[in-house]
């Protein structure tokens, strides 16, 4: 049993049902994501945590204790919203109060506990203005100071991120991954940035359709995603998928591909037990990454395969270089280093990291354990 | 809302508290609505006359209504009134607009100068216009003392062209807030798709004609909908400016129920008229409001 | 709704441009017109109305007109000015506005903030209300107002203005409310607000440019209204029906200086509103229109 759990939650709305039957026990101290496109039904769970929006069926419970039918302000949640919801008409440090107020805590508390996070957060300065006298960076710490103040069990944000700029945006995730490490608090986060669920979370939920399609640690999602959607969503650029056949030589199994001239070509496998898939179709993953010139590939990687193959588009990227070519009819994007020498039209000789390699199953997409 | 398991207190109150404060205002619209607009619909099929008494007699008073002289003449001004006051009214109000929205030196000054009528009661704009058209003492009079002898404006006084004065008080009236909605509409265009068309060799005529104008649909309709509604509620402006007459030469349907229900006692013939009145509002109102309420989530 | 900050002009040439103010100059013209003849012949003895010239300054200047129409002038039966009648209308309009405005306010926040299923079809109920011809509600109004004992009085005129207004009331903070990011309701919900408390703490405090809006409007309205003051006003009659009756009656010689005093008496409120705060009065027209 977890700090926060989640057990077969569910949500209809009528007919339809938006969250099938989620499970996610959340440890003490975890930084959980959920991420996934709009319409995976992320912000309905977390909506539900909060007790915004009530539970179909299953059950939400905060150390051992069932919330469902429990008053958002009873549960001892605090939540920062991707508007930050700062109230217009009172000052930052009225804002920050008032949930402690409306809890009835005398005011020398609240002062106290106000200090007090206005100092981690480096607002102190910022207390008698009004939130539209902010800038963006700054409301959106006042929204987390307004949480922090509470000393919940539990936060919730709700993808409070996403109206920042891309530079600051960066900046403030590097600042609430420092004020995790230092607070150790339970965290919720939804997000549909992919890097965001990566660099923050502890755990990542990947969600798409109501369901929950992988649940783990960020590597475990990134090297050994459950299935299609996983691979796809979580990476950038996203994961190469390629039709391939499985075909044994030399005992060993090998991705039958195309290359851009429609000549056969095979690249071996790492995994062994894909033999039981010999002459059937599979799709195979490559991450960009995984595909480099001969001299960047990864040097503890026991099986690096050559690949010659012809150019279709360059794109330096300051810090790489994106190459584009053409397998199994399908656009391939390779991850180069930056001074590598391509140039489109040529004919290239790109490593493949097959140990990286993944394969799924085509009518299922889930992946083929290996 | 339902949940899984019982909510706590705060939460049920929560569900409820809602509710219980809407319910005053909606019970009210309810009963003082459409409870009332049920007695009257009733009291039309019934041969009341001083005091609602509920005889029924089925389509008598309809069909009564409709032989009435006095009525067809009520239904042939209101149709020309609410033509000319609608079409004017907006002719006017676009016209103003589109002039004002050139970069019109003291628009500040003069948009004021359109709207204030609106913030008048029709009894004081029916008052005004009463002796500035009566020929004794108003325009036609000032002319003559200016010179202008052969000089002849007896509208108001002559039973054929009377529903032309509460014609153009009506729109003294309103004109000016048509103008301020069709203004805002105007500014509510994207420039950039202005200046497309200019780019694409547009004249000015044809920017207003084929792209402005075009743009303008929901201003004309919400203007449309609000005028129309106000001329079948014209009643204040008749009594103060003309009283109906001369004789009942700018009688209107809403005059027609006052003098038959309050005057003569007719009042299942009055309830029938009041019934008429709604039945051609709500032909309008019903489908507005029901495309406008049905696209919000 | 959108800044009233981007022209739409095109360029125009020199003689456009002054046919442009020329009409619009004409306009301003026919809406002053009006103005002007009452206000100038409201401070001319009568002799000077009937013998002269309607556009024509005041040869002699006098104020009797105005203290005629306020306290002497025959309305009805009685010569007692629209004195008691202007008196009636403020009792009547300032109760009738509060109540209304209130009560919209609530209503407004219940169907944009803790929307419930069906609540469209409320609203729908209450806006078509805005839009009945009232002579649909007159005969049974009469007949409740009278059984409740509030005919003829200034609080069954109240009654009425506050029903018939609630439609627009709740119209106008419901279109505003709904611009009002529901995050912070929920915000103040989990910080432990309750339903009025966030009325009052949250909404309210942000609602000052709806609530002039809506004031202005219902002030407008119940003061300019004569279909209910004439039919229920008994003997509280409001502002506009005694200037009718000043105006109709058939006694005696027609004292136009008085009437046009009248007529601008009962036009001043209304005036001073507009001027004072005519700004969010268009935008309140325009809320009402557009789409919220």
């Amino acid at each position: 049993m977890g700090f926060l759990d989640i057990s077969h939650v569910t949500k209809s709305y009528g007919q339809v049902q938006v969250l099938h039957e989620v499970d996610i026990a959340v440890q003490e101290g975890e930084f959980l994501v959920l991420v996934g496109p709009s319409g995976c039904g992320k912000s309905t769970l977390l909506n539900m945590i909060a007790g915004l929006e009530a539970i179909s069926s299953g059950d939400i419970a905060i150390k051992g204790r069932v919330i469902n039918g429990v008053h958002p302000s009873k549960r001892n949640i605090a939540m920062v919203f991707q508007s930050y919801a700062l109230y217009p008409n009172m000052t930052v440090g009225q804002n920050m109060t008032f949930g402690l107020e409306m809890h009835g805590v005398p005011k020398p508390a609240r002062d106290a506990a106000l200090a007090d996070v206005a100092k981690l957060l480096q607002i102190d300065h910022l207390l008698d203005r009004k939130p539209g006298q902010l800038s963006g960076g700054q409301r959106q710490r006042v929204a987390m100071g307004r949480a922090l103040v509470r000393n919940p069990d539990v936060f919730l944000f709700d993808e409070p991120l996403s109206n920042l700029d891309a530079k600051l945006r960066v900046d403030m995730r590097t600042e609430i991954k420092k004020l995790h490490q230092k607070l150790k608090t339970t965290i919720v986060y939804v997000t549909h940035d992919q890097i965001e669920a990566m660099t923050l979370s502890t755990r990542i939920a990947v969600m798409n359709k109501g369901y929950v399609q992988q649940l783990g640690t960020p590597k475990e999602i990134y090297d050994t995603p459950a299935n299609l959607f996983v691979a796809t969503f979580m990476g950038s650029p996203a994961m190469n998928i390629l039709p391939a056949t499985v075909v044994m030589e030399g005992g060993q199994p090998h991705a039958e591909i195309t290359d851009a001239d429609g000549a056969r070509r095979l690249l071996r496998f790492s995994q062994g037990n894909l033999a039981e898939w010999a002459d059937k179709p599979i799709l195979l993953g490559i991450r960009p990454e995984a595909i480099t010139d001969p001299e960047g590939a990864d040097r503890k990687s026991a099986n690096i395969q050559p690949l010659a193959n012809r150019v279709t588009v360059t794109e330096p990227a300051g810090s790489d270089t994106f190459v584009t070519m053409t397998l199994s009819g399908k656009d391939v994007i390779a991850r180069m280093r930056a001074d590598a020498m391509v140039a489109p039209g040529e004919v290239f000789d790109f490593a493949i990291n097959m140990d990286k390699a993944v394969a799924f199953d085509p009518a299922t997409e889930a992946r083929i354990p290996q | 809302m339902s949940t899984s398991t019982t909510a706590d207190f705060r939460t049920r109150l929560q569900d409820w508290l809602p509710k219980v404060v809407l319910a005053p205002s909606f019970a009210v619209i309810l009963l003082f609505v459409y409870g009332f607009i049920a007695f009257t619909v009733v009291l039309s099929f019934t041969g009341s006359k001083m005091l609602p008494k509920f005889d029924f007699i089925g389509f008598t008073n309809y069909a009564k209504l409709f032989a009435l002289q006095h009525w067809t003449t009520a239904v042939v001004n209101l149709a020309i009134f609410a033509t000319l006051y609608i079409a004017i009214s907006m002719a006017v109000g676009l016209m103003l607009a589109i002039f004002l929205d050139q970069k019109i030196r003291g628009e500040g000054l003069l948009r004021p100068l359109y709207l204030y009528p609106m913030a008048l009661s029709f009894i004081v704009t029916g008052t005004a216009w009463k002796w500035f058209l009566d020929p004794g003492i108003g325009l036609e009079k000032t002319m003559h003392l200016w010179g202008w002898e052969s000089f002849h404006f007896t509208w108001i006084k002559d039973s054929d062209m009377a529903i032309y004065t509460i014609v153009i008080a009506a729109v003294w009236q309103t004109s000016g807030f048509v103008m301020a909605m069709f203004l805002a509409g105007l500014r509510g265009i994207d420039n950039e798709i202005l200046k497309a068309a200019q780019i694409d060799g547009a004249s000015n005529w044809q920017l207003y004609r084929r792209i402005v104008i075009p743009m303008l649909r929901p201003a004309f309709l919400s203007a449309f909908v609000i005028l129309f509604h106000l001329a079948i509620k014209s009643y204040d402006l008749v009594v103060a400016l003309t009283g109906g007459g001369p004789g009942r030469a700018t009688e209107l349907p809403a005059t027609f129920m006052y003098s038959y229900t309050f005057t003569r006692n007719q009042m299942g013939i009055g309830a029938s008229s009041a019934v008429i009145m709604l039945m051609t509002i709500a032909a309008i109102m019903v489908p507005y409001l029901y495309s406008e309420l049905k696209e919000k989530p | 709704m959108a800044a009233v900050t981007q022209d739409t002009a095109v360029s125009t040439g020199r003689v456009t441009r002054t046919f442009l103010y020329v009409v619009l100059g004409v306009f301003a013209l026919f809406y002053l017109l009006p103005l002007y003849v009452m206000g100038v012949n409201s401070v001319k003895p009568l002799a000077e109305i009937t013998g002269g010239n309607m556009m024509a300054l005041p040869r002699v200047w006098t104020l009797e007109p105005w203290r005629a129409a306020w306290s002497t002038a025959q309305i009805g039966i009685e010569p007692t000015g629209l004195r008691p009648y202007f008196l009636n209308s403020i009792l009547m309009v300032v109760p009738a506005v509060a109540i209304s405005t209130v009560l919209g306010a609530l209503n407004g926040y219940v169907l944009t903030k803790w929307r419930f299923r069906g609540d469209t079809i409320v609203f729908g109920l209450m806006l078509f209300s805005c839009f009945i011809p009232f002579q649909i509600v007159l005969i049974p109004m009469a007949l409740v107002l009278g059984k409740l004992g509030l005919a003829g009085s200034v609080p069954g005129l109240v009654m009425v203005h506050v029903v018939y207004g609630i439609g627009f009331t709740t119209l106008y903070y419901r279109n505003y409310y709904a611009s009002f990011p529901t995050e912070l309701v929920r915000a103040a919900m989990m910080d432990g607000a309750g339903f009025f408390q966030i009325f009052w703490r949250i909404m309210l405090p942000v609602s000052g440019p709806i609530t002039v809006v809506s004031v202005i409007w219902q002030f407008t309205n119940i003061w300019n209204d004569f279909l209910f003051g004439a039919s229920f006003g008994g003997t509280s009659q409001p502002m506009t029906v005694a200037l009718n009756n000043l105006v109709q009656s058939s006694t005696g010689v027609k004292e136009y200086n008085v009437h046009f005093a009248g007529a601008i008496l009962a036009a001043l409120p209304t005036l001073f509103v507009y001027i004072v705060a005519g700004r969010y009065f268009v935008r309140g027209l325009m809320a009402g229109s557009v789409k919220g």
